[in-house]
């Protein structure tokens, strides 16, 4: 099952970017970002049967860090809605000269 | 080689559930309302929890559902009905030609990818070893995870909580209104 297992996560992971690349809505972006992570602890649980359960050790890791950046990240889409009226990628130009 | 053993319930319980994941996460990207997406994304977090498990990982599949369904999904759904987003009509969601054509060829270039690796001998090699099951030892399932994380990695993990404390602290100053 492990090359099955891979697979997957690969094309999750695939699934992820093509969402990143494609959408604008911010919040649709942050979510595909944790199913690429999820896609990540796939591998790590795959790949954990074979190497011993430190991969299950990085798999929680991984899952506080994600915890920690949805916060944030939604935090700061919380602000910039307030301030643009919009979570639409194309009108946060503000950096734009 | 392992597949040989399992009996054909696991096999078939295996390939269900990653199709679920696989089928859930593509209706999850093409949704156009942020709230059908979220939900989407719930199902393939759910079937991979169940992968998980299937793979001898059952805390982590616990996890998996307590964290990813129960937490970080309720508070994208938070979000999403805070700010009143579930209109898709007026986000104008995808992208342009230039990002369709960008997206389709990193796409493409990870499937190729993909191809070329489940063809490579590094694969082949992959084959999973008679596991001892790990609930069978007197650590239980949660022992062999928890010995490397307290003892290994104790400093990356008492840095994680700091992390999620300055998390905290981050979201609510950041999401915290003005009061001038």
């Amino acid at each position: 099952m492990l090359a099955e297992s891979l697979t997957l996560s690969a094309a999750l992971f695939t699934i992820g970017v093509v969402g990143v690349l494609t959408r604008r809505n911010a919040i649709i972006v942050f979510m595909c970002v944790e199913l690429m992570l999820n896609a990540v602890n796939l591998s790590f649980v795959a790949l954990s049967r074979l190497y011993g359960a430190t991969g299950q050790v990085f798999v929680i890791f991984v899952m506080t860090v994600a915890a920690a950046e949805a916060a944030v990240g939604l935090a700061i889409i919380i602000a910039i809605f307030r301030h643009k009226k919009s979570v639409n990628l194309q009108d946060i130009n503000l950096l734009r000269g | 080689m392992q597949n040989e053993f399992l009996p054909l319930f696991y096999t078939f319980h295996f390939y269900l559930f990653g199709l679920i994941a696989l089928v859930g996460a593509i209706v999850f990207v093409t949704r156009k309302s942020p709230v059908a997406a979220a939900l989407w994304l719930v199902v393939v977090m759910f079937a991979l929890a169940a992968l998980y498990v299937m793979l001898d990982a059952q805390f982590v599949g616990m996890m998996q559902i307590l964290v990813y369904a129960g937490a970080i999904m309720v508070v994208f759904l938070f979000v999403v009905m805070l700010l009143n987003l579930g209109h898709p009509s007026d986000l104008n969601d995808m992208r342009g030609k230039l990002g369709r054509l960008l997206a389709g060829l990193v796409g493409l270039a990870l499937v190729a990818e993909l191809m070329a690796l489940t063809r490579s001998e590094v694969t082949m090699k992959l084959v999973v070893p008679p596991v001892e099951n790990a609930a069978t030892g007197t650590a239980g399932i949660i022992g062999p995870i928890a010995g490397p994380l307290f003892k290994e990695y104790l400093l990356a993990f008492e840095l994680t909580s700091v992390l999620l404390l300055v998390a905290i602290i981050g979201a609510v100053v950041l999401a915290k209104k003005r009061s001038n």
